[in-house]
């Protein structure tokens, strides 16, 4: 049958690992980009560079299955390619509460993707564990919050790569050449326009994830620019942005104007011209996503239950904001600190002042995505807007949200304590 | 009423239509397990995928959802067919994948949401592997 035109053209090299030249595990590989390629209508592939990969977490055994398969045909990755969280913490036991069928499903799939060749990071925040794509590199990766990150903090190019794509990217060192791969798609679509809220507002911690929710809400998959943050606003408050826009809508990508790659200036961040629409965000709109980050009215000191931050994973500089608020005090709920070893293997005095806190440290995984939280219902605290997103479905509690002040203040007390001045 | 949609990953499939207008992310949004909708904002909310051709407006958030889209169908839960409005590489994968293990495909087709809406909710059809979606 004839090709369309437009349809994917793949060098000499690429139809040899198709043919079979490299092994089984890497023509399988190639099948699965090569044929993502063709519906999503690339012209052809693009190298990467490396390769950040979210299929590594248990869903199931069909995902066990598929791993063991690409490693029993000997397969290696073809790129530096880092893991994603997976269910188990696999330096603290006792955490996660798996049937004993799932945990060991979850140990192969572990022992599977670091057989493949993978750098056992287990975080979902691996641009803070050293992998770190220079401005418009191509990669793969997966996690919606990393990919956000790359494409907008970074200025490395991925597309959104589902499970499994981004393994099959890793082992043929290739991805389509199609979505946020490409100029045109990286151009902001529309101008949000931040400039009206008051600047007490805007230094809130909590108005990071609580754009990021009302981007994701409203946006799907259009590419903002915002206008109005500060120039130096931090690494971890764009993370918290990002992650939040990418979980409650599709945000693959967000230029900060003055402080982005690719955004020096609205014009540049437009692709040459300002995006044609514009939004100017008021303090209803935000006090509007922030509702929808709590799935539960508290009123001031009713009980909470537990807490949970680190989604993405906590930096160690969060860590020590969380230390310092506590100040020498201990929570009353379980309180769950989630993050990677990159920053475990990095703290000295924190540890003891965490177990002094009566902090839980969780590494490698987190609580929304195996069993870790109390077996009993009730409300979850969180200053994590994607941790707000996904604590209803995932777990069955409630979530109430607030800022990582908040959710110390109300661990100690064991009841709501919200700081709300910015929000009136 | 006959409909075409463009198939993304092709083949034949019937059941009865459920047409969801809500964005639905799989992860954080169906049980694996059972087929089950566990979004509690998704206008499907407790309604089970299995065996039906379910119309999806649009999808949104987690790259996980090729994942879950995998384990339906090793469970044999998944969907009989899925009319996705915009290209979706992210469930499509789930369904190479499932090629890949020797499992059955769920045909996946790229259908406006304006024909969409032209579906009826628990209506049978059957999904030809050229894209033509007739009631039955």
């Amino acid at each position: 049958m004839p090709e369309p035109a437009g349809a994917l053209r793949l060098t000499d090299d690429e139809r040899a690992v198709l043919d079979g030249r490299d092994g089984a595990a890497r023509r399988r590989a190639m099948r699965i980009v090569a044929d993502s390629a063709r519906l999503l209508g690339a012209d052809r592939l693009v190298p990467i560079a490396s390769a950040h990969v979210d299929g590594c977490l248990y869903h199931g055994d069909g995902g066990v299955l598929f791993a063991e398969m690409l490693v029993d045909e000997g397969g290696r990755v073809a790129v530096p390619t880092t893991l994603n969280v997976g269910a188990l913490d696999l330096l603290h036991h006792g955490h996660v509460r798996l049937s004993a069928h799932e945990a060991a499903m979850a140990q192969r799939m572990a022992r599977a993707y670091e057989a493949l060749g993978c750098r056992p990071s287990w975080t979902c925040a691996p641009y803070q564990a050293g992998h770190r794509p220079r401005l418009g590199q191509h990669v793969a990766w997966g996690e919606s919050n990393a990919i956000v990150f790359c494409n907008s903090v970074l200025g490395a190019r991925t597309a959104r790569y589902g499970d499994f794509l981004d393994i099959c990217c890793a082992l043929a060192g290739r991805a389509p050449n199609t979505g946020l791969h490409r100029d045109a798609a990286r151009h902001a679509t529309v101008t949000v326009d931040t400039r009206a809220l008051r600047p007490e507002l805007i230094a809130d911690e909590a108005f990071y994830p609580v754009l990021g929710a009302w981007l994701g809400r409203e946006l799907g998959e259009s590419v903002p620019a915002i206008v109005g943050l500060p120039a130096d606003v931090t690494e971890d408050r764009l993370k918290a942005l990002g992650a939040a826009a990418a979980s409650t809508g599709s945000v693959g990508l967000f230029h900060v104007v003055g402080r982005t790659p690719e955004a020096p200036d609205l014009a540049t961040a437009g692709g040459g011209d300002e995006p044609a629409s514009r939004i100017t965000i008021t303090p209803a709109m935000l006090r509007g996503a922030r509702s929808t980050l709590s799935t539960r009215t508290l009123a001031e000191g009713d009980p909470i239950d537990a807490v949970a931050i680190g989604s993405p994973h906590l930096s160690l500089a969060e860590i020590r904001s969380a230390l310092a608020l506590f100040g020498g005090r201990r929570t009353r709920v379980p309180f769950y600190a989630c993050t990677g070893r990159h920053v475990i293997d990095a703290l000295s005095d924190e540890r003891e002042a965490l177990r002094a806190a009566g902090v839980d440290l969780i590494a490698d995984t987190c609580v929304v995505v195996t069993p870790i939280l109390p077996p009993a219902g009730g409300v979850v605290m969180t200053n994590s807007g994607k941790f707000a997103h996904y604590m209803k479905p995932n777990t069955g509690r409630d979530v109430v949200f607030g800022t990582l002040a908040d959710c110390v203040e109300s661990a100690v007390a064991g009841r709501l304590v919200r700081d709300e001045h910015a929000w009136s | 009423m006959v409909l075409t949609a463009f198939p993304l990953i092709a083949g034949a499939a019937r059941g009865p239509v459920l047409r969801l207008q809500r964005p639905l992310s799989f992860w954080g949004g169906v049980d694996p397990r059972t087929g089950t909708i566990t979004d509690p904002t998704s206008d499907g909310h407790g309604r089970c995928l299995a065996g039906h051709v379910v119309a999806l407006a649009a999808t949104r958030g987690s790259s996980s959802s090729s994942s879950v889209l995998l384990e339906l169908i090793v469970a044999g839960k998944a969907p009989a067919a899925l009319l996705l409005a915009e290209t979706d590489a992210i469930l499509a994968v789930g369904s190479l994948v499932a090629r890949e293990l020797d499992r059955p495909i769920v045909p996946i087709l790229r259908l406006s949401a304006a024909d969409q809406a032209r579906l009826v909710s628990g209506r049978e059809v059957a999904v030809s592997a050229d894209g033509i979606i007739a009631p039955v």
